[in-house]
């Protein structure tokens, strides 16, 4: 094979994936480590990457502690109401205890931020949200980055974390290659700070035609912040926390801005509200600690997304959908209504081409509303993840949170950022970009502290990493002589198919849409064993082309990621998040045996995996404000 | 396809291939133009529609959902700072809105930290990240800490 090995020797910092945790890693890194080598490695342009990538009209995670608004454990206690009691609270007021530090530079920067022309505070969306102009969001971001890192490789996908060969459970670098050259690309680290991307496209989505891409996270996100460390060997967290989306039919456009600030509502496809109807079934099935039909509305207490989303489903299987988004109010307002579509246009257009197409305009019509298929990830309403390391301020105390670094996995010198970071729900932009920084804080002072000293990485390593990297084309190469033409070969499976087949076996047997959601353990095992066999049949994926290397590895990187959710899903013997998913065997929350959180570790050599339950610790104290 | 190229406006240049956070838009080899080689796997970003110097990009909204007829075009201005966008509905209507995408000159006000002073050995064994804590609350209040805010971390079920 004619691909030349790149290597980049002597890092320090090597920052895997720059979204909005990469970004605010590889920016904060240089702060610390003056004289430490930075080094970015993305699977895009850094400037256009990630969830991030088209903008965003707001900044979902903003505290305002400035304007006297909140405190960082207010937010704690949303997310944790959210989650139905399953969050990380050390690391959650963490993060937001430094969040609207990040968000004041970014407005130095150059994002235009929305400010309330009454206070001059920023102007807020919701309580924890707050409007912006960002389409740019993201190539401002990204600059800090890039002018703060010694270099930062564009379109490298990464496909293995290296390990040290010198000392057990230590991580050494990352290898990949690029997908424009088609080059291998070795990087030799003191740390790695993951800042990947969590998974869509694991579950089959509703639209499977080119309608696919319209996934509500990024196509691109192939679930390599999990698959990375699952293969490490590092402790995950809450994989069973997929999370589904009640979102404008088809475009999937957000309808945070139109809850929160347009003030529109939803209603069934006979004018009726109908959230209402169903919760007091609900309360049973949860309990009074997570819905309160009685007393919610009059404590203002918002209700957990997952058990809105139940009452959506609910009511559409009971015959009475579609659900519609009611509009034709707000929209009167000229002022509101170019709010609704800036909104879009701003972090979906996708929506505002699908109303465009369908002559949807929401002064006139309600348009429709959906729940998407499910997704794997743990900056957004979900906290899928790694098991990482609290502050020692906060953490310090709690054995099972605190092994001497911020955000460092069970994995030496492995940190993480965004999606990687388990246990964190609701960190969102804001939120992830703050966790690259406490990362690259860490990581500085693991260097310092002499943790980093003595890697070895073996040649045999990095031989047999790159051999395992080319192998689809090789497969491509010979299987290919064997057929007249197509895509139809006895002897391998292309990277589509094999994606449609994970897709379609999640779907069925993990809980996806056609089955509303709906699985049990009989289910989760026959899918466990599929997924095996699916594993051996992507050692013969075939690659035609670098575009399609990357392709079979994305699938390598979501089949992995789905099988971790799976081995969750199947350990958690409840309901805990009705409206997200459902287990059928055990249809309900059940305090006594499972609040805590989860984890699994994967064998390295063997692939088994142990799972563990993991204390809660919940903050108590302070007064809402 | 989500995105398409028109043939009489590339010149070829590379721009979309560049920026698109997808990898599917690349030179045909035989026109030796763009094209959205993957419409499936195309998120309707706008970034290679964005980046193109010469507004050959246009997007066609999904086939699965999408009637023709309909277009939603944009124009982004660093310079100015701005982004302009025209949206065509099949039956003809039109609306078009502006937003600002900076407030400051491009790129001029990010730091590079190898300007700025070391930060002290205090500061590298405290909790604070950099320019903390007075970017936090833009006051002389410190960081938050659980004991600051009368706070325990309690196992167990109920809080």
């Amino acid at each position: 094979m004619g691909y030349k090995t790149i290597i980049e020797d002597n890092i320090d910092i090597l920052v895997v994936g720059a979204g909005l945790g990469g970004t605010g890693a590889g920016y904060e890194a240089r702060y610390w480590g003056r004289d430490k080598k930075v080094v970015i490695a993305e699977k895009a342009n850094i400037d256009r990457s990630g969830a991030v990538a088209q903008g965003l009209y707001a900044i979902n995670c903003y505290m305002g502690t400035r304007w006297g608004e909140n405190n960082p454990e207010d937010h704690v206690r949303y997310a944790r109401m959210d989650l139905m009691g399953m969050v990380r609270e050390d690391l959650a007021f963490d993060m937001a205890r430094h969040v609207d530090s990040a968000v004041h530079k970014f407005e130095e920067w150059g994002l235009p931020l929305m400010r309330n022309p009454e206070t001059g505070a920023y102007m807020r969306e919701g309580r924890w949200q707050i409007m912006i102009h960002g389409e740019s969001y993201k190539p401002i971001v990204a600059e800090a980055a890039k002018v703060n890192a010694d270099k930062t490789f564009n379109r490298i996908m990464v496909t293995h974390l290296l390990m040290d060969d010198a000392k057990e459970n230590r991580v050494a670098g990352a290898v990949g290659f690029n997908v424009r050259t088609g080059n291998y690309h070795v990087f030799k680290s003191k740390t790695v700070v993951v800042g990947a991307g969590g998974a869509s496209n694991i579950f089959k989505p509703r639209s499977v035609g080119e309608g696919a891409g319209r996934v509500w996270y990024a196509p691109w996100s192939s679930g390599s912040a999990y698959a990375l460390l699952i293969e490490a060997g590092a402790k995950m967290t809450q994989m069973e926390n997929r999370i589904v989306l009640a979102r404008f039919k088809d475009g999937y456009g957000p309808v945070g801005a139109y809850f929160l600030h347009l003030k529109t509502y939803t209603q069934n496809a006979y004018g009726d509200e109908y959230e209402s109807k169903w919760f007091p079934a609900l309360e049973k099935m949860v309990g009074k600690a997570y819905l309160d039909t009685e007393n919610q509305h009059f404590s203002h207490k918002p209700i957990p997304t997952c058990l809105r989303n139940h009452a959506f489903i609910s009511e559409v299987n009971a015959g009475r959908g579609p659900i519609h988004m009611v509009t034709v109010e707000a929209f009167q307002d000229p002022h509101l209504e170019e709010v609704g579509w800036e909104n879009f246009l701003g972090m979906t257009v996708g929506q505002a081409v699908l109303w465009a197409a369908t002559d949807i305009d929401p002064k006139y019509i309600n348009p429709e509303l959906t729940t998407s298929e499910p997704y794997v990830m743990g900056s957004h309403a979900t906290g899928c993840g790694a098991w990482c390391s609290g502050p020692e301020d906060v953490s310090g105390d709690i054995p099972e949170y605190f092994w001497g670094y911020n955000r460092m996995m069970t994995v030496d010198g492995l940190f993480g950022a965004g999606d990687a970071v388990g246990g964190t729900p609701h960190a969102f932009s804001s939120g992830s970009f703050t966790e690259g920084r406490l990362s690259a804080k860490a990581a500085c002072k693991y260097i310092d502290d002499g943790k980093a000293e003595g890697i070895t990485v073996s040649d045999e390593q990095i031989a047999k990493r790159k051999a395992e990297v080319y192998k689809p084309l090789e497969t491509y190469t010979v299987g290919r002589n064997e057929i007249v033409g197509g895509t139809v070969s006895p002897s391998y499976i292309l990277p589509m198919p094999g994606l449609q087949r994970l897709q379609k076996l999640m779907d069925e047997y993990a809980g996806g849409v056609t089955v509303s959601y709906m699985t049990n353990d009989k289910l989760l095992n026959m899918g466990l064993q599929k997924l095996k066999i699916l594993e051996e049949d992507l050692d013969k994926v075939a690659a035609e082309d670098i575009h399609q290397l990357l392709r079979a590895w994305e699938l390598k990187h979501r089949h992995r990621t789905s099988e971790c959710v799976v081995q969750h899903t199947l350990f958690r013997e409840e309901t805990r998040w009705p409206g997200y998913y459902y287990r059928g065997d055990a249809m309900k929350v059940d305090d006594e045996n499972w609040h805590v959180l989860t984890t699994s570790q994967r064998n390295r050599n063997t692939g088994e995996y142990t799972m563990e339950k993991q204390p809660l610790y919940h903050l108590v104290g302070g007064e809402d404000k | 396809m989500p995105t398409f190229v028109y043939m009489t406006r590339c010149d070829g240049c590379g721009h979309c291939v560049d920026i698109c956070p997808s990898d599917i838009m690349h030179i045909d080899k035989k026109y030796r133009r763009a094209m959205n080689i993957e419409p499936n796997m195309c998120w309707e970003c706008y970034s290679c529609v964005k980046a193109c110097p010469h507004q050959a990009i246009d997007v066609r909204g999904y086939a699965d959902f999408a009637p023709l007829g309909h277009s939603v075009r944009v124009i982004r201005d660093e310079e100015k700072g701005t982004i302009a966008w025209k949206i065509k509905f099949r039956d003809g209507r039109e609306k078009n809105f502006l937003s600002p995408i900076t407030t400051q000159p491009w790129g001029t006000k990010i730091p590079d930290f190898r300007n700025e002073a070391q930060p002290t050995e205090e500061m590298r064994n405290s909790e604070l990240l950099a320019f903390e804590p007075e970017s936090i609350r833009l006051d002389d209040g410190g960081l938050h800490t659980l004991e600051s805010n009368g706070l325990k971390l309690k196992e167990g079920v109920y809080y």
